[in-house]
């Protein structure tokens, strides 16, 4: 019977595009991006890299909060989200606030998340997101429910949605698919694959050789993606949305990618669980290096150009963080404020109990 | 004004509200051609449509995120879970995420969602069909829990909920699904959540009761009647957030009150009504506040659902003890 299992998995080859040194190995499968879309694309993992890097020195300072790192993963977030459309729904995990930023929140929102602020949340009315989702596997099924929406409002979109590689055992990643499957609704699940959930490694979470196989399940399109290469993630979100669009139903993206980082910055340590030649390895495959030497390939590229965006960067995250500073702080009656469009009597009666207190 | 069961006025309201707001959503497991495994969406589908109200595959959780991602896209989604004690496998949806959708979004964001679900005791059900967990819903901040107790409430209090733009959980008793008539209006009306409804006037205790406590209440009240004892019935309608005031009043005015439910001792809303009344009310009591409970073991096999349940007489014995105190 070894050999059924083995023709399962062998349906679930990764798919590249760029191997690591910017070379182009599959030119059949480029996709059709301008030299301005795909210096857009190295500009914003550039920027994203300094996000991070300025991210885990501000929760080190103590001026942010919650923050989990992203470096390693630009390929498998940024890529994935090019490929979609201002009127598709973004349902992110954790991890997933740089998807949020490209698709509009501002920079000082998504700082306040992080600290946890009410503002944080108040996402501009033309950013269709949700916020990071904290409950592992709880955006799938809601991303069913968003695209089956949108399926029923006739729009011509999709609800996207990130998971990572342990959250593919929750039975909320299963439900997710399985109902879009069954309702053929357009959404595009993508599980970014790097290796470890906190200590966890990836080989521990399940005996199947692929994530992107469990799409099987579901009876839905599954495919794996070197998620350290932009151009491939690109490809393959770009292809699950017009799948989607047309009616034919969701897709299971699984991005193999890294986090060089710790798991989140609340205490992790990532020399636990990982060794020194993992990490070095992985930092071969970094996708800013191997998409830097392709577009100075193309002559696209220089170390002026990166240089101006790390400075943009830098300045944006300065201007950001002072911006969240001068958020107001949160009272006890704005918080019950949020928590229905009317007031229940018990609500209204503490309403007036922290008016008098904070009037004091 | 029609002659109507429970599970009849139930289904009228949906069929209200389906008609009323193109937005309602009608679905779950069994919700649609077959119109319910109790007939409470019989006949919906056929006049609004499979996109309107429409079969789910077999998965709580999966219902409950269908729920919260279609109340993202504008919809009002009447969703029903087909036993509330399956309600553990969409615990996350009900009371991690729907309830706090509009505190997380600042308020740019809201769930208008209909969790409705059956339970209750006394119709020799199958394991995990009759447990009483409004209590753990009740406990959950951002999310209303509605139990009726007649045709007529049931229709207006389930109209209410579905307007409603926050979410609400509406559980149904099995057994008042069918067990009386009565006059129902068949056009539109409304009953106010979050307003409980004085069942009996009385003067010498009050009996605070929902769901099918409220008929052995009002069976004991009629019961005691006879001996000379004057109980005041108050159907609390909704149990989160309760009407304090309604029941205030009516301890300051008897001085005596005895709380009933068919969940376990350990479990349900007793308990908050027991103190919300020593918080407001101490003064006006010449009696301890008392409980009527089933006993706080797991919900009893079929066959023991008859000493297990707590029943009306247990009801006049705690009435008695609190009077006679």
């Amino acid at each position: 019977m070894k050999h059924v299992l083995e023709s399962v998995e062998n349906q679930f080859e990764t798919f590249q595009i760029l191997d690591e040194n910017g070379k182009v190995v599959n030119k059949a499968d480029m996709p059709d991006l301008s030299d301005e879309d795909l210096k857009e694309l190295m500009r914003r993992m550039v920027y994203t890299r300094v996000l991070d890097q300025r991210s885990i020195a501000l929760n080190r300072q103590g001026r942010l909060g919650f923050y989990a790192p992203t470096a390693g993963q630009e390929a498998s977030q940024l890529g994935s989200h090019f490929a979609l459309e201002k009127e598709d729904f973004l349902l992110p995990g954790y991890r997933d606030v740089p998807q949020l930023i490209w698709q509009g929140l501002p920079l000082h929102q998504a700082f306040l998340w992080s600290r946890g602020h009410y503002a944080g949340g108040q996402f501009p009315e033309d950013v269709r997101a949700l916020f990071p989702q904290i409950i592992i596997g709880a955006q799938f099924v809601q991303a069913a429910g968003v695209a089956l929406g949108i399926k029923k409002r006739g729009k011509q979109a999709v609800a996207v949605t990130w998971t990572g590689d342990g959250g593919t055992s929750q039975g909320d990643f299963y439900e997710g698919m399985n109902f879009a499957g069954a309702f053929k609704a357009p959404a595009i699940f993508i599980a970014q694959n790097n290796g470890f959930a906190i200590s966890v490694p990836r080989e521990k979470q399940t005996s199947a050789k692929t994530l992107a196989q469990k799409a099987i399940a579901a009876g839905i399109e599954g495919i794996q993606v070197d998620g350290m290469d932009v151009l491939a993630v690109y490809a393959a979100t770009k292809h699950a949305r017009v799948r989607a669009i047309n009616g034919e139903g969701p897709t299971l993206i699984e991005t193999l990618t890294y986090r060089y980082g710790p798991h989140t910055m609340s205490g992790d340590d990532p020399t636990r669980y990982r060794s020194d030649e993992l990490n070095s390895e992985w930092e071969k495959k970094d996708p800013l290096i191997r998409f830097r030497k392709f577009l100075e390939g193309k002559k696209l590229w220089s170390e002026e150009e990166e240089t101006k965006v790390i400075e943009e960067a830098k300045s944006d995250i300065k201007e950001a963080i002072k911006k969240a500073d001068q958020a107001p702080k949160q009272k006890v009656t704005d918080l019950i404020g949020f928590m229905y469009e009317e007031l229940p009597v018990n609500l209204q009666t503490q309403l007036e109990e922290y008016q008098a207190k904070e009037s004091k | 004004m029609a002659q109507m069961t429970m599970i009849q006025a139930i289904t009228d309201a949906m069929r209200n509200e389906l008609k009323n707001d193109e937005n309602v959503l009608v679905f779950g497991e069994d919700v649609g051609q077959n119109g319910g495994v109790f007939r409470a969406t019989e006949g919906l589908q056929k006049e609004f449509g499979e996109d309107r109200v429409f079969d789910t595959p077999l998965a709580e959780s999966g219902i409950g995120g269908l729920a919260i991602g279609l109340a993202l896209e504008g919809y009002r989604p009447v969703p029903e879970i087909q036993f509330f004690g399956f309600v553990f496998e969409v615990m996350d949806s009900v009371a991690g995420q729907m309830n706090r959708l509009r505190f997380r979004t600042g308020g740019t964001k809201n769930a208008p969602i209909t969790v409705r679900a059956p339970f209750g005791g006394g119709v020799h059900t199958p394991e995990m069909h009759s447990d009483s967990l409004e209590g753990l819903i009740a406990q959950t901040p951002g999310i209303k829990v509605v139990i009726p107790s007649t045709p007529y409430e049931a229709k207006g209090l389930l109209i209410s909920s579905i307007r409603d733009n926050d979410p609400v959980v509406f559980l149904e008793h099995m057994k008042l699904y069918r067990s009386f008539r009565e006059e129902v209006p068949e056009e539109e009306y409304t009953i106010e959540l979050g307003k409980a409804a004085v069942k009996r006037e009385g003067k010498d205790v009050t009996v605070v009761a929902y769901g099918a406590m409220v008929h052995s209440s009002l069976k004991a009240a009629e019961e005691l009647e006879k001996e000379g004892i004057d109980v005041e019935v108050i159907d609390l309608r909704t149990v989160s957030p309760v009407d304090y005031d309604t029941v205030i009043e009516s301890v300051n005015k008897t001085g005596h009150a005895v709380v009933v439910q068919e969940a376990q001792r350990q479990a349900g809303i007793a308990a908050n009504i027991v103190a919300e009344i020593q918080e407001r009310a101490i003064l006006h009591l010449e009696a301890p506040v008392l409980r009527v409970t089933a006993a706080d073991t797991v919900y009893p096999f079929s066959e023991a659902e008859d000493v297990w349940l707590p029943s009306h007489q247990d009801i006049v014995e705690k009435i008695k003890a609190v009077v006679n105190f």
